[in-house]
């Protein structure tokens, strides 16, 4: 049974339908194949209207969406050869934070991304996303040996924040973040960073900083979360949809403020409404992109990488 | 009772004779009470000297406290905030800047100078508090940036004061890319092997501490100041339980390990020319 949000409640109705349509079909007493194809069509086409035309509140509900492929999902569906490792060699191995390396047409890449999980039990063992200050410490030990044996690195972003529990802060959460962001803006090999759901905060940068950031078309990235920003300038939860407008946190707002390098298209009703299509685009994306990369001179792109993030902000003089 | 009867009637004080302390003459402790006179205090670094309590100051303070002779150049004194999201919640971002610049005086939440510390050149920055809760926006990382370049062209080195609730929400985005930018130019820093000392003052929290604050060659914070990623708040709410007593203060921090030492702010340019002589190439 599919989750359908809110504003697709269109598309739920003639979802109905259809099933009803297709019980009817399996009795096999009346042909209403017919009827099928035109509800069918139809869910095709109010899935495109609703689509296209999704405001900045709808689209952090499908950056969210309980069926949308999640870090894992990309490692299994559009890599090879996928071996994960474990641990910050320091405290313990972070779930909310995963890693290894994989190939995608023959090149060996280092992914590192945040997982969340797929049902109750799985949400919260993978601690529905936040890593602590070990999960970044992971992902740092493994860009580290990424860098050392010349592998390129992909980081898939997708988490609400990081971690504000109290161990978290007894082991430097800040400390943590902090010592990623300045490590990766010196890495040698090329970081290619793709948000593919939620990029709330630091917990978000601090896997972020890179030689392209893309961003999926139904993704979102800022400072804070809608609800958050809402609760501390609005006092209360209500303002959401009009904090998510404010905050200017979809991908097109995003690149039109040159924050990002790129956009990934989903296919048409979000990135879990057609898996394979999702997959296929990504990994072309990181295709192309790493092949400009490669190209590069490790100098050169180290410092066109700080380059770029030294021009972002307004300010007047 | 007749001594409760008022025997005189129309006994009253004219205005003009009222005998009132003049404002700023007197400073009262805002932690153990304590009254000492203005002059005392600011003697004092703005420190309590019965308590210890470290005020909360800014960089007017900061720079008086550490350039010799009060003596220093300002830097990129002008550059102030633009409104890119055109950003409106219960009141307008430009009318909370207007308005933040004429209660303080100040142009943006960092003030950035160069100058000497006991005949040490250094570059330093400051972040003020007052200024929209010395939130981290574009201006603050830009300053902070060309602080750095400053450093990295005169071989200077670079001390931060940093005293933040962290980045500005106000410019969304852009205010979470100064942790990126900021954490970039300081690589640059560190390959010119030129020292960066932070100092960490109440409070110092968020994107703040997640980026510069926490990446000084030398880590160090003046006492009892709340350092932290998460808010106190949060991370009750998120634990569902009390917090241990002196949990995120600069005690705590030293005793996890991400401090190297806490300083008076009476010791603090003395400790600071100390350090910095060690840093010196000979």
């Amino acid at each position: 049974m599919a989750t359908f949000l809110d504003f697709e409640s269109p598309i739920a109705d003639l979802n109905e339908q259809l099933e009803k349509a297709l019980e009817i079909k399996a009795k096999g007493k009346v042909d209403v194949s017919e009827m099928i194809k035109d509800i069918e069509e139809k869910i095709s086409e109010t899935q495109k209207e609703i689509y296209s035309n999704l405001n900045p509140w709808q689209r952090v509900q499908v950056s969210r969406h309980p069926e949308r492929p999640y870090t894992m999902s990309y490692l299994k569906n559009m890599t090879t050869d996928f071996v994960e490792l474990h641990g910050d060699r320091n405290v313990n191995d972070d779930k909310a934070m995963i890693g290894g390396f994989a190939k995608i047409d023959g090149h060996s890449i280092m992914f590192i991304g945040q997982q969340k999980g797929e049902n109750t039990k799985m949400r919260q063992y993978r601690n529905f996303g936040m890593a602590n200050p070990e999960g970044y410490r992971k992902a740092l030990r493994l860009m580290k040996l990424a860098e050392k044996f010349n592998k390129p690195i992909v980081t898939l972003i997708d988490t609400p924040g990081a971690y504000p529990g109290l161990e978290a802060e007894e082991r430097g959460q800040g400390e943590a973040i902090a010592r990623n962001l300045f490590e990766m803006a010196q890495l040698k090999v090329p970081v290619i960073c793709i948000v593919i759901g939620e990029g709330a905060s630091g917990g978000a940068l601090g896997i972020g900083v890179g030689d392209r950031i893309l961003m999926l078309e139904n993704s979102w990235y800022s400072v804070i979360s809608p609800e958050n920003c809402s609760a501390i300038l609005w006092r209360n939860w209500e303002h959401k949809e009009q904090a998510a407008s404010a905050l200017k946190l979809t991908a097109e707002n995003m690149l039109e403020n040159k924050l990002i390098d790129g956009i990934i298209k989903e296919p048409v009703g979000g990135a879990h409404s057609n898996r394979e299509e999702m997959f296929e685009n990504v990994k072309k994306a990181i295709l192309s992109n790493l092949k400009e990369l490669i190209s590069m001179d490790a100098e050169k792109r180290i410092e066109e990488r700080i380059e770029k993030f030294s021009k972002m902000g307004v300010v007047e003089d | 009772m007749s001594w409760f009867k008022r025997k005189m009637q129309g006994v009253s004080t004219p205005t003009k004779e009222k005998k009132e302390t003049p404002e700023g003459l007197w400073y009262k402790c805002r932690s153990c009470k304590n009254v000492m006179t203005s002059e005392d205090h600011v003697a004092h670094s703005w420190v309590c000297d019965k308590c210890g309590f470290h005020e909360r100051i800014g960089s007017i303070e900061y720079f008086r406290i550490l350039f010799d002779e009060n003596k220093f150049t300002e830097l990129n004194r002008n550059v102030s905030s633009g409104d890119p999201l055109v950003f409106e919640d219960t009141k307008k971002y430009t009318d909370r800047l207007a308005s933040s610049k004429k209660k303080t005086g100040l142009v943006d939440a960092v003030r950035t100078a160069t100058g000497k510390l006991e005949g040490h050149l250094v570059v330093i920055g400051c972040m003020d508090f007052n200024f929209i809760g010395g939130s981290m926006g574009s201006v603050v990382g830009e300053k902070i940036a060309r602080a750095i370049d400053y450093s990295i062209e005169n071989k200077r080195p670079f001390i931060l004061i940093s005293k933040s609730g962290g980045a500005r929400m106000m410019e969304a985005a852009f205010s979470l890319m100064q942790m990126a930018k900021t954490s970039a130019k300081l690589t640059l820093l560190a390959k010119a092997k030129l020292p960066f000392i932070s100092i960490l003052t109440d409070p110092t929290t968020g994107g703040v501490t997640a980026s510069f604050a926490m990446l000084g060659d030398i880590n160090i914070a003046e006492p009892g100041a709340l350092i932290g990623f998460a808010g106190p708040r949060v991370v009750k709410e998120t634990i569902g339980k009390d917090l241990p007593e002196g949990f995120q203060t600069s005690e705590f921090l030293l005793e996890h390990g991400f401090l190297d030492y806490i300083v008076e702010r009476n010791d603090l340019k003395s400790n600071l020319s100390i350090m910095l002589n060690h840093f010196q190439v000979k």
